[in-house]
Protein backbone atom coordinates (compact mmCIF):
# COMPACT_ATOMS: atom_id res chain seq x y z
CA UNK A 1 0.00 0.00 0.00
CA UNK A 2 1.55 3.50 -0.98
CA UNK A 3 1.56 6.08 1.53
CA UNK A 4 0.07 9.22 1.43
CA UNK A 5 1.63 12.24 -0.06
CA UNK A 6 3.67 14.58 2.47
CA UNK A 7 4.94 17.80 1.96
CA UNK A 8 8.45 18.65 1.14
CA UNK A 9 9.14 22.57 2.58
CA UNK A 10 11.54 24.58 0.69
CA UNK A 11 13.55 27.48 0.98
CA UNK A 12 9.67 29.75 -0.04
CA UNK A 13 7.77 27.70 2.29
CA UNK A 14 9.69 26.64 5.04
CA UNK A 15 8.58 29.46 7.30
CA UNK A 16 4.96 27.79 7.59
CA UNK A 17 5.86 24.28 7.88
CA UNK A 18 8.42 25.56 10.66
CA UNK A 19 4.79 27.34 12.36
CA UNK A 20 3.38 24.32 11.64
CA UNK A 21 5.52 22.20 13.76
CA UNK A 22 4.98 24.26 16.52
CA UNK A 23 0.92 24.17 16.08
CA UNK A 24 0.62 27.85 14.87
CA UNK A 25 -0.82 28.85 11.25
CA UNK A 26 1.27 31.35 9.73
CA UNK A 27 0.46 33.13 6.67
CA UNK A 28 1.90 35.82 4.41
CA UNK A 29 1.11 39.93 4.95
CA UNK A 30 1.91 42.13 2.18
CA UNK A 31 3.50 45.55 3.92
CA UNK A 32 2.77 47.08 0.57
CA UNK A 33 -1.10 46.58 -0.29
CA UNK A 34 -2.39 45.23 4.00
CA UNK A 35 -3.68 41.85 1.76
CA UNK A 36 -3.07 38.42 3.79
CA UNK A 37 -1.53 36.17 1.13
CA UNK A 38 -1.69 32.15 0.53
CA UNK A 39 0.42 30.14 -0.46
CA UNK A 40 3.65 31.76 0.06
CA UNK A 41 5.30 33.73 -2.78
CA UNK A 42 8.00 36.00 -2.89
CA UNK A 43 5.69 38.70 -4.59
CA UNK A 44 2.06 39.69 -3.85
CA UNK A 45 -0.10 38.71 -6.45
CA UNK A 46 -2.48 42.12 -5.63
CA UNK A 47 0.28 44.79 -6.10
CA UNK A 48 3.67 42.39 -6.88
CA UNK A 49 5.28 44.39 -3.39
CA UNK A 50 8.43 41.58 -2.51
CA UNK A 51 7.51 42.92 1.34
CA UNK A 52 5.80 40.06 2.36
CA UNK A 53 5.74 39.34 6.12
CA UNK A 54 5.27 36.23 8.26
CA UNK A 55 2.17 36.55 10.53
CA UNK A 56 0.26 34.37 13.10
CA UNK A 57 -3.44 34.42 11.89
CA UNK A 58 -6.22 33.01 13.80
CA UNK A 59 -6.66 29.54 12.53
CA UNK A 60 -10.86 30.68 12.30
CA UNK A 61 -12.59 29.96 8.94
CA UNK A 62 -15.83 29.05 7.48
CA UNK A 63 -16.36 26.13 4.94
CA UNK A 64 -16.42 28.08 1.91
CA UNK A 65 -17.04 24.74 -0.48
CA UNK A 66 -17.36 21.05 0.31
CA UNK A 67 -17.05 17.39 -0.82
CA UNK A 68 -17.56 14.20 0.82
CA UNK A 69 -14.98 11.73 -1.07
CA UNK A 70 -16.51 8.49 -1.95
CA UNK A 71 -13.43 7.35 -4.12
CA UNK A 72 -9.82 8.38 -4.07
CA UNK A 73 -6.38 7.15 -4.92
CA UNK A 74 -5.06 4.01 -2.89
CA UNK A 75 -3.44 5.70 -0.26
CA UNK A 76 -6.12 7.46 0.90
CA UNK A 77 -8.75 4.55 0.62
CA UNK A 78 -8.82 3.04 3.74
CA UNK A 79 -10.02 6.85 4.99
CA UNK A 80 -12.95 6.97 2.84
CA UNK A 81 -15.41 8.67 2.95
CA UNK A 82 -14.20 11.68 3.92
CA UNK A 83 -14.25 15.26 3.33
CA UNK A 84 -12.01 17.80 1.77
CA UNK A 85 -13.02 21.74 1.64
CA UNK A 86 -11.85 24.57 0.56
CA UNK A 87 -12.12 26.99 4.12
CA UNK A 88 -12.30 31.02 3.56
CA UNK A 89 -9.73 32.11 7.18
CA UNK A 90 -11.05 34.93 8.97
CA UNK A 91 -7.88 37.11 7.24
CA UNK A 92 -9.33 36.08 4.06
CA UNK A 93 -7.19 33.60 1.94
CA UNK A 94 -8.71 30.10 0.95
CA UNK A 95 -6.99 26.94 1.54
CA UNK A 96 -7.63 23.43 0.64
CA UNK A 97 -7.67 20.79 3.59
CA UNK A 98 -9.53 18.36 5.28
CA UNK A 99 -11.99 18.62 7.69
CA UNK A 100 -11.52 15.96 10.37
CA UNK A 101 -15.00 14.54 11.70
CA UNK A 102 -16.69 11.33 12.56
CA UNK A 103 -19.84 12.76 10.96
CA UNK A 104 -18.79 14.25 7.10
CA UNK A 105 -22.35 14.31 5.85
CA UNK A 106 -23.62 16.54 8.67
CA UNK A 107 -21.04 19.34 7.42
CA UNK A 108 -22.13 22.16 5.73
CA UNK A 109 -20.95 25.42 3.84
CA UNK A 110 -20.32 28.19 6.08
CA UNK A 111 -19.59 26.17 9.01
CA UNK A 112 -17.25 27.80 11.14
CA UNK A 113 -14.03 25.22 11.63
CA UNK A 114 -11.12 25.75 13.11
CA UNK A 115 -7.21 24.43 12.74
CA UNK A 116 -6.31 21.63 13.61
CA UNK A 117 -2.37 20.67 12.72
CA UNK A 118 -2.22 16.59 12.87
CA UNK A 119 0.99 14.30 11.28
CA UNK A 120 0.39 12.66 8.69
CA UNK A 121 3.00 10.18 7.69
CA UNK A 122 6.80 11.31 8.12
CA UNK A 123 5.68 14.96 6.85
CA UNK A 124 5.21 18.06 8.81
CA UNK A 125 1.83 18.39 10.68
CA UNK A 126 -0.78 19.24 7.83
CA UNK A 127 -3.05 22.55 8.42
CA UNK A 128 -6.23 20.30 8.86
CA UNK A 129 -9.68 21.77 10.24
CA UNK A 130 -12.54 20.50 12.77
CA UNK A 131 -15.72 21.87 13.34
CA UNK A 132 -15.58 24.80 15.70
CA UNK B 1 -10.08 40.87 -25.66
CA UNK B 2 -11.35 38.58 -28.50
CA UNK B 3 -9.66 37.82 -32.19
CA UNK B 4 -11.04 39.36 -35.23
CA UNK B 5 -10.23 38.02 -38.12
CA UNK B 6 -12.89 38.58 -40.26
CA UNK B 7 -12.34 36.23 -43.21
CA UNK B 8 -8.76 36.00 -43.65
CA UNK B 9 -8.13 32.18 -42.46
CA UNK B 10 -10.80 28.87 -42.45
CA UNK B 11 -11.09 25.55 -41.21
CA UNK B 12 -10.42 23.46 -44.32
CA UNK B 13 -10.31 19.74 -42.68
CA UNK B 14 -10.80 18.08 -39.35
CA UNK B 15 -10.67 14.32 -38.04
CA UNK B 16 -10.42 11.86 -35.34
CA UNK B 17 -8.13 9.41 -35.35
CA UNK B 18 -9.91 6.36 -33.73
CA UNK B 19 -11.17 6.73 -30.59
CA UNK B 20 -12.44 4.21 -27.71
CA UNK B 21 -10.54 1.50 -26.22
CA UNK B 22 -6.75 1.22 -28.26
CA UNK B 23 -4.18 -1.01 -26.41
CA UNK B 24 -2.51 -1.54 -29.93
CA UNK B 25 -2.32 2.03 -30.80
CA UNK B 26 0.95 4.46 -29.07
CA UNK B 27 0.02 8.22 -28.49
CA UNK B 28 1.96 9.08 -32.07
CA UNK B 29 0.05 6.57 -33.99
CA UNK B 30 -3.15 8.38 -32.80
CA UNK B 31 -1.69 12.05 -33.61
CA UNK B 32 -0.38 10.71 -36.80
CA UNK B 33 -3.63 9.40 -38.01
CA UNK B 34 -5.42 12.40 -37.40
CA UNK B 35 -3.05 14.59 -38.76
CA UNK B 36 -3.38 11.84 -42.17
CA UNK B 37 -6.98 12.14 -41.61
CA UNK B 38 -7.56 15.41 -41.31
CA UNK B 39 -5.00 16.90 -44.47
CA UNK B 40 -7.02 14.34 -46.58
CA UNK B 41 -10.38 15.39 -45.68
CA UNK B 42 -9.29 18.84 -46.57
CA UNK B 43 -7.36 17.28 -50.14
CA UNK B 44 -4.40 19.43 -48.60
CA UNK B 45 -0.94 17.96 -49.10
CA UNK B 46 1.79 17.50 -46.44
CA UNK B 47 4.02 19.79 -48.06
CA UNK B 48 1.60 22.62 -47.67
CA UNK B 49 1.66 22.28 -43.83
CA UNK B 50 3.89 25.30 -42.83
CA UNK B 51 2.28 25.25 -39.06
CA UNK B 52 2.25 23.01 -36.36
CA UNK B 53 0.15 23.22 -32.87
CA UNK B 54 0.51 19.96 -30.88
CA UNK B 55 -0.18 19.55 -27.36
CA UNK B 56 1.70 16.21 -27.22
CA UNK B 57 0.10 13.60 -24.76
CA UNK B 58 -1.62 14.14 -21.33
CA UNK B 59 1.55 12.65 -20.26
CA UNK B 60 3.63 16.20 -20.25
CA UNK B 61 5.84 15.45 -23.45
CA UNK B 62 8.46 17.95 -23.88
CA UNK B 63 8.38 19.97 -26.78
CA UNK B 64 5.40 18.75 -28.00
CA UNK B 65 5.52 20.43 -31.40
CA UNK B 66 8.59 19.54 -32.33
CA UNK B 67 7.92 15.81 -31.62
CA UNK B 68 5.01 15.29 -33.55
CA UNK B 69 6.72 17.48 -36.28
CA UNK B 70 9.71 14.99 -36.34
CA UNK B 71 7.24 12.29 -37.11
CA UNK B 72 4.92 13.53 -39.60
CA UNK B 73 7.80 15.19 -41.54
CA UNK B 74 7.57 18.74 -40.84
CA UNK B 75 9.49 21.47 -40.51
CA UNK B 76 7.21 25.10 -39.81
CA UNK B 77 7.82 27.96 -39.78
CA UNK B 78 5.55 28.56 -37.06
CA UNK B 79 5.35 25.91 -34.01
CA UNK B 80 3.22 26.45 -31.13
CA UNK B 81 3.02 23.98 -27.72
CA UNK B 82 0.72 26.51 -25.90
CA UNK B 83 -0.75 24.54 -22.54
CA UNK B 84 -3.74 24.98 -21.50
CA UNK B 85 -5.19 21.55 -20.80
CA UNK B 86 -8.47 20.30 -22.61
CA UNK B 87 -9.27 23.85 -24.23
CA UNK B 88 -5.32 24.08 -25.85
CA UNK B 89 -7.19 23.30 -29.19
CA UNK B 90 -9.49 26.17 -29.41
CA UNK B 91 -6.62 28.30 -28.30
CA UNK B 92 -4.75 27.08 -30.92
CA UNK B 93 -6.91 27.53 -33.74
CA UNK B 94 -6.84 31.26 -32.52
CA UNK B 95 -2.88 30.98 -32.76
CA UNK B 96 -2.98 29.71 -36.11
CA UNK B 97 -5.72 32.44 -37.39
CA UNK B 98 -3.07 34.91 -36.04
CA UNK B 99 -0.02 33.34 -37.66
CA UNK B 100 -1.91 33.15 -40.96
CA UNK B 101 -3.14 36.52 -40.85
CA UNK B 102 0.67 37.78 -39.78
CA UNK B 103 2.13 35.93 -42.45
CA UNK B 104 4.09 33.88 -40.56
CA UNK B 105 2.60 30.77 -42.22
CA UNK B 106 -0.01 29.09 -45.01
CA UNK B 107 -1.25 26.26 -43.39
CA UNK B 108 -1.57 25.32 -39.75
CA UNK B 109 -1.79 21.61 -38.86
CA UNK B 110 -3.54 21.10 -35.09
CA UNK B 111 -3.02 18.06 -33.52
CA UNK B 112 -3.74 15.76 -30.63
CA UNK B 113 -3.24 11.99 -29.21
CA UNK B 114 -3.90 10.45 -26.21
CA UNK B 115 -3.45 6.60 -24.53
CA UNK B 116 -5.11 7.62 -21.63
CA UNK B 117 -7.55 4.99 -20.92
CA UNK B 118 -4.93 1.98 -22.15
CA UNK B 119 -1.55 3.52 -21.34
CA UNK B 120 -1.17 2.98 -17.63
CA UNK B 121 0.50 5.16 -14.85
CA UNK B 122 1.78 8.65 -15.63
CA UNK B 123 -1.48 10.15 -16.99
CA UNK B 124 -2.84 12.99 -15.20
CA UNK B 125 -1.95 11.80 -11.23
CA UNK B 126 0.56 13.64 -8.58
CA UNK B 127 1.01 17.29 -9.17
CA UNK B 128 4.63 19.14 -10.38
CA UNK B 129 7.05 19.13 -7.17
CA UNK B 130 7.68 22.86 -8.03
CA UNK B 131 3.94 23.91 -7.85
CA UNK B 132 2.48 24.90 -4.26
CA UNK B 133 -0.63 22.18 -4.85
CA UNK B 134 2.00 19.69 -3.97
CA UNK B 135 2.40 20.84 -0.29
CA UNK B 136 -1.05 23.05 0.04
CA UNK B 137 -3.64 20.87 -1.53
CA UNK B 138 -2.04 16.83 -2.92
CA UNK B 139 -1.68 15.50 0.97
CA UNK B 140 -5.61 16.23 1.34
CA UNK B 141 -6.31 13.44 -0.92
CA UNK B 142 -8.47 15.36 -3.38
CA UNK B 143 -9.12 13.03 -6.97
CA UNK B 144 -8.51 15.06 -9.23
CA UNK B 145 -10.07 15.95 -11.14
CA UNK B 146 -13.45 15.05 -9.95
CA UNK B 147 -12.81 16.60 -6.86
CA UNK B 148 -11.89 19.70 -8.13
CA UNK B 149 -15.28 20.15 -9.97
CA UNK B 150 -17.02 18.87 -7.03
CA UNK B 151 -16.11 21.70 -4.74
CA UNK B 152 -17.19 24.11 -7.78
CA UNK B 153 -20.64 21.93 -7.33
CA UNK B 154 -21.22 22.44 -3.87
CA UNK B 155 -20.59 25.93 -4.10
CA UNK B 156 -23.16 26.44 -7.24
CA UNK B 157 -25.72 24.50 -5.13
CA UNK B 158 -25.05 26.39 -2.27
CA UNK B 159 -25.40 29.70 -3.63
CA UNK B 160 -28.42 29.03 -6.51
CA UNK B 161 -30.18 26.12 -5.27
CA UNK B 162 -28.87 24.14 -8.23
CA UNK B 163 -29.91 20.22 -7.76
CA UNK B 164 -28.35 17.28 -8.88
CA UNK B 165 -31.46 16.13 -10.89
CA UNK B 166 -30.54 19.40 -12.80
CA UNK B 167 -26.94 18.08 -13.03
CA UNK B 168 -28.45 14.76 -14.51
CA UNK B 169 -30.47 16.37 -16.97
CA UNK B 170 -26.92 17.01 -18.87
CA UNK B 171 -25.61 13.68 -18.75
CA UNK B 172 -28.87 12.44 -19.82
CA UNK B 173 -29.45 14.65 -23.09
CA UNK B 174 -25.53 13.64 -23.78
CA UNK B 175 -26.61 10.05 -23.83
CA UNK B 176 -29.56 10.72 -26.08
CA UNK B 177 -27.24 12.55 -28.20
CA UNK B 178 -24.79 9.38 -28.17
CA UNK B 179 -27.52 7.03 -29.45
CA UNK B 180 -27.51 8.93 -32.76
CA UNK B 181 -23.78 8.45 -33.04
CA UNK B 182 -22.85 4.76 -34.45
CA UNK B 183 -19.14 6.00 -32.82
CA UNK B 184 -19.89 6.45 -29.81
CA UNK B 185 -19.44 3.32 -27.20
CA UNK B 186 -22.38 3.57 -24.91
CA UNK B 187 -25.90 3.68 -26.40
CA UNK B 188 -27.98 2.29 -23.78
CA UNK B 189 -30.90 4.06 -22.18
CA UNK B 190 -29.22 6.71 -19.15
CA UNK B 191 -32.13 8.14 -16.81
CA UNK B 192 -32.33 11.10 -14.38
CA UNK B 193 -33.07 7.95 -11.78
CA UNK B 194 -29.86 6.17 -12.89
CA UNK B 195 -27.38 9.24 -12.56
CA UNK B 196 -28.92 9.84 -9.05
CA UNK B 197 -28.47 6.40 -8.14
CA UNK B 198 -25.07 5.79 -9.89
CA UNK B 199 -22.02 5.13 -6.75
CA UNK B 200 -20.76 8.73 -5.84
CA UNK B 201 -17.31 9.63 -6.51
CA UNK B 202 -17.18 13.05 -4.68
CA UNK B 203 -20.10 14.15 -4.03
CA UNK B 204 -22.37 15.76 -4.86
CA UNK B 205 -20.76 14.06 -8.11
CA UNK B 206 -21.42 10.74 -8.95
CA UNK B 207 -19.99 8.30 -12.01
CA UNK B 208 -22.49 9.86 -14.72
CA UNK B 209 -21.67 13.11 -13.84
CA UNK B 210 -18.38 12.05 -14.61
CA UNK B 211 -17.05 12.56 -18.43
CA UNK B 212 -15.91 8.90 -20.21
CA UNK B 213 -11.75 7.91 -20.15
CA UNK B 214 -10.82 6.76 -23.57
CA UNK B 215 -8.12 6.67 -25.49
CA UNK B 216 -8.16 9.31 -28.56
CA UNK B 217 -6.66 12.22 -31.19
CA UNK B 218 -7.73 14.56 -33.64
CA UNK B 219 -6.64 17.00 -36.14
CA UNK B 220 -7.80 20.30 -37.46
CA UNK B 221 -6.50 21.81 -40.64
CA UNK B 222 -6.64 25.86 -40.84
CA UNK B 223 -5.95 27.38 -43.75
CA UNK B 224 -5.40 30.69 -45.48
CA UNK B 225 -8.73 32.10 -47.10
CA UNK B 226 -8.10 31.66 -50.70
CA UNK B 227 -6.59 28.12 -50.19
CA UNK B 228 -9.62 27.50 -47.98
CA UNK B 229 -11.87 28.14 -50.89
CA UNK B 230 -9.79 25.28 -53.34
CA UNK B 231 -10.06 22.64 -50.66
CA UNK B 232 -11.67 20.01 -51.08
CA UNK B 233 -14.44 20.72 -48.29
CA UNK B 234 -16.57 23.39 -48.10
CA UNK B 235 -14.52 25.85 -45.80
CA UNK B 236 -15.62 26.72 -41.79
CA UNK B 237 -15.62 30.31 -41.03
CA UNK B 238 -14.15 31.89 -38.01
CA UNK B 239 -15.88 34.55 -36.67
CA UNK B 240 -14.36 35.04 -33.42
CA UNK B 241 -11.83 33.79 -30.64
CA UNK B 242 -10.91 34.60 -27.13
CA UNK B 243 -8.76 32.64 -24.69
CA UNK B 244 -8.08 33.52 -20.84
CA UNK B 245 -6.49 31.34 -17.71
CA UNK B 246 -7.78 32.85 -14.30
CA UNK B 247 -6.29 30.16 -11.94
CA UNK B 248 -4.46 26.99 -11.61
CA UNK B 249 -5.40 25.04 -9.05
CA UNK B 250 -9.14 24.88 -7.76
CA UNK B 251 -8.31 26.67 -4.25
CA UNK B 252 -7.25 29.81 -6.08
CA UNK B 253 -10.24 30.25 -8.27
CA UNK B 254 -11.27 33.29 -7.97
CA UNK B 255 -15.14 32.67 -7.84
CA UNK B 256 -15.68 28.87 -7.51
CA UNK B 257 -19.17 29.39 -10.24
CA UNK B 258 -17.05 31.38 -12.49
CA UNK B 259 -15.39 29.85 -15.38
CA UNK B 260 -13.32 31.35 -18.03
CA UNK B 261 -16.16 31.43 -20.24
CA UNK B 262 -17.20 34.75 -18.40
CA UNK B 263 -14.52 36.34 -20.01
CA UNK B 264 -13.57 34.49 -23.32
CA UNK B 265 -17.61 34.02 -24.19
CA UNK B 266 -18.58 38.24 -24.38
CA UNK B 267 -14.98 38.55 -25.85
CA UNK B 268 -15.51 36.12 -29.12
CA UNK B 269 -19.20 37.33 -28.91
CA UNK B 270 -17.60 40.82 -29.02
CA UNK B 271 -14.99 40.34 -31.99
CA UNK B 272 -17.72 38.10 -33.76
CA UNK B 273 -20.12 40.81 -33.61
CA UNK B 274 -22.88 38.66 -32.32
CA UNK B 275 -24.91 37.26 -29.30
CA UNK B 276 -25.55 34.21 -27.51
CA UNK B 277 -29.36 34.51 -29.46
CA UNK B 278 -27.82 33.72 -32.63
CA UNK B 279 -25.97 30.76 -31.83
CA UNK B 280 -27.68 27.82 -33.71
CA UNK B 281 -25.49 24.84 -31.75
CA UNK B 282 -23.25 25.07 -28.88
CA UNK B 283 -20.54 22.69 -28.43
CA UNK B 284 -19.32 23.42 -24.46
CA UNK B 285 -16.70 21.06 -22.63
CA UNK B 286 -18.49 18.43 -20.37
CA UNK B 287 -15.67 16.79 -18.24
CA UNK B 288 -18.15 16.93 -15.41
CA UNK B 289 -22.26 18.06 -15.69
CA UNK B 290 -21.12 21.01 -13.43
CA UNK B 291 -18.20 21.92 -16.14
CA UNK B 292 -21.58 22.21 -18.80
CA UNK B 293 -23.59 23.88 -17.10
CA UNK B 294 -21.50 27.18 -15.66
CA UNK B 295 -20.44 27.29 -18.53
CA UNK B 296 -23.40 27.57 -20.28
CA UNK B 297 -24.20 30.45 -17.60
CA UNK B 298 -20.71 32.13 -18.21
CA UNK B 299 -21.48 32.23 -21.90
CA UNK B 300 -24.88 34.74 -21.51
CA UNK B 301 -27.22 31.59 -23.00
CA UNK B 302 -28.59 32.51 -19.58
CA UNK B 303 -28.57 34.28 -16.43
CA UNK B 304 -25.37 33.42 -13.52
CA UNK B 305 -27.52 30.79 -11.29
CA UNK B 306 -29.60 29.95 -13.48
CA UNK B 307 -28.32 26.82 -15.56
CA UNK B 308 -30.22 24.20 -13.61
CA UNK B 309 -33.44 25.48 -15.22
CA UNK B 310 -32.15 26.02 -18.49
CA UNK B 311 -30.90 22.51 -19.01
CA UNK B 312 -34.22 21.35 -17.82
CA UNK B 313 -36.71 19.58 -19.99
CA UNK B 314 -35.09 17.93 -22.40
CA UNK B 315 -33.79 21.52 -24.16
CA UNK B 316 -30.40 20.50 -24.79
CA UNK B 317 -31.55 16.87 -25.82
CA UNK B 318 -32.42 15.53 -29.45
CA UNK B 319 -35.52 17.79 -30.73
CA UNK B 320 -34.80 20.71 -27.70
CA UNK B 321 -34.69 24.01 -29.10
CA UNK B 322 -31.08 24.19 -27.51
CA UNK B 323 -28.88 21.92 -29.43
CA UNK B 324 -25.48 21.05 -27.65
CA UNK B 325 -23.08 18.44 -28.11
CA UNK B 326 -24.74 17.12 -30.37
CA UNK B 327 -22.04 14.10 -30.78
CA UNK B 328 -22.60 12.92 -27.03
CA UNK B 329 -20.11 15.36 -25.42
CA UNK B 330 -17.55 13.97 -23.22
CA UNK B 331 -20.06 12.46 -20.92
CA UNK B 332 -21.19 10.05 -23.39
CA UNK B 333 -18.82 10.14 -26.60
CA UNK B 334 -15.09 10.08 -25.50
CA UNK B 335 -13.01 12.17 -23.66
CA UNK B 336 -9.12 11.07 -23.71
CA UNK B 337 -8.22 13.48 -21.37
CA UNK B 338 -7.85 16.68 -23.17
CA UNK B 339 -11.38 16.84 -25.46
CA UNK B 340 -11.12 20.22 -26.68
CA UNK B 341 -10.25 18.94 -30.63
CA UNK B 342 -13.44 16.82 -30.43
CA UNK B 343 -15.58 20.08 -30.00
CA UNK B 344 -14.21 21.46 -32.98
CA UNK B 345 -14.52 18.42 -35.23
CA UNK B 346 -18.16 18.06 -34.34
CA UNK B 347 -18.97 21.67 -35.03
CA UNK B 348 -17.11 21.62 -38.29
CA UNK B 349 -19.07 18.37 -39.46
CA UNK B 350 -22.14 20.03 -38.05
CA UNK B 351 -21.65 23.34 -40.18
CA UNK B 352 -20.69 21.53 -43.16
CA UNK B 353 -24.05 19.20 -42.66
CA UNK B 354 -22.69 16.16 -42.41
CA UNK B 355 -23.69 14.79 -38.87
CA UNK B 356 -26.37 12.15 -40.21
CA UNK B 357 -28.95 11.24 -37.77
CA UNK B 358 -27.59 13.91 -35.20
CA UNK B 359 -27.66 16.52 -37.83
CA UNK B 360 -29.32 20.12 -36.84
CA UNK B 361 -30.07 23.26 -38.65
CA UNK B 362 -26.56 25.57 -38.23
CA UNK B 363 -25.33 28.26 -39.67
CA UNK B 364 -23.32 29.76 -36.52
CA UNK B 365 -22.07 27.07 -34.10
CA UNK B 366 -20.12 28.03 -30.78
CA UNK B 367 -17.31 25.83 -29.31
CA UNK B 368 -16.06 26.14 -25.96
CA UNK B 369 -13.02 24.57 -24.52
CA UNK B 370 -12.64 24.18 -20.48
CA UNK B 371 -8.59 23.26 -19.29
CA UNK B 372 -7.67 21.89 -15.85
CA UNK B 373 -9.71 22.86 -12.92
CA UNK B 374 -11.88 24.87 -14.39
CA UNK B 375 -9.00 26.83 -14.88
CA UNK B 376 -8.05 28.01 -18.77
CA UNK B 377 -11.01 29.08 -21.70
CA UNK B 378 -10.96 29.46 -25.38
CA UNK B 379 -14.09 30.01 -27.21
CA UNK B 380 -14.42 29.84 -30.53
CA UNK B 381 -17.55 30.84 -33.00
CA UNK B 382 -17.39 29.50 -36.35
CA UNK B 383 -19.85 29.91 -39.26
CA UNK B 384 -20.84 28.27 -42.29
CA UNK B 385 -20.46 31.62 -44.48
CA UNK B 386 -17.61 33.96 -44.17
CA UNK B 387 -18.29 37.12 -41.63
CA UNK B 388 -19.49 40.26 -43.93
Amino acid sequence: MSSKPVPSPDAETAPFWDAAAEGVLKIQKCAGCNEHVFYPRLVCPHCMSDELDWVCVSGCARIHALTIVHRSTAPFRDDLPFAVAIVELEEGPRMMTRVLTDTPETLRIDDPVKVHFAPQGDGPPLPFFEPA
Amino acid sequence: MGANFRDAVAIAGVAESEVGVLPHRTEMQLHAQAAKRALDDAGIGLAEVDGVLSIGSSRGTRMPSVQVAEYLGIMPSYSDSTSLGGCSFEAYVQHAAFAIDAGLCNTCLITYGSTQRSGGAGFGGGTDPWLAASQFETPFGLPMMTGAHALAASRHMHLYGTTRAQLADIAVAARKWAQLNPAAPRHEDLTVEDVLSAPMIASPLGKFDCCLVTDGGGAVVVTRSDRARDARQPPVWLWGSAETHTHSSIANMPDLTVTPAARTGPAAFKSAGLMPSNMDLAMIYDSFTITALMTLEDLGFCAKGEGGDFVSGGRIAPKGDFPMNTQGGGLSYTHPGMYGIFLIVEAVRQLRGEADARQVSADLALVHGTGGALSAGSTLILGKEPRR
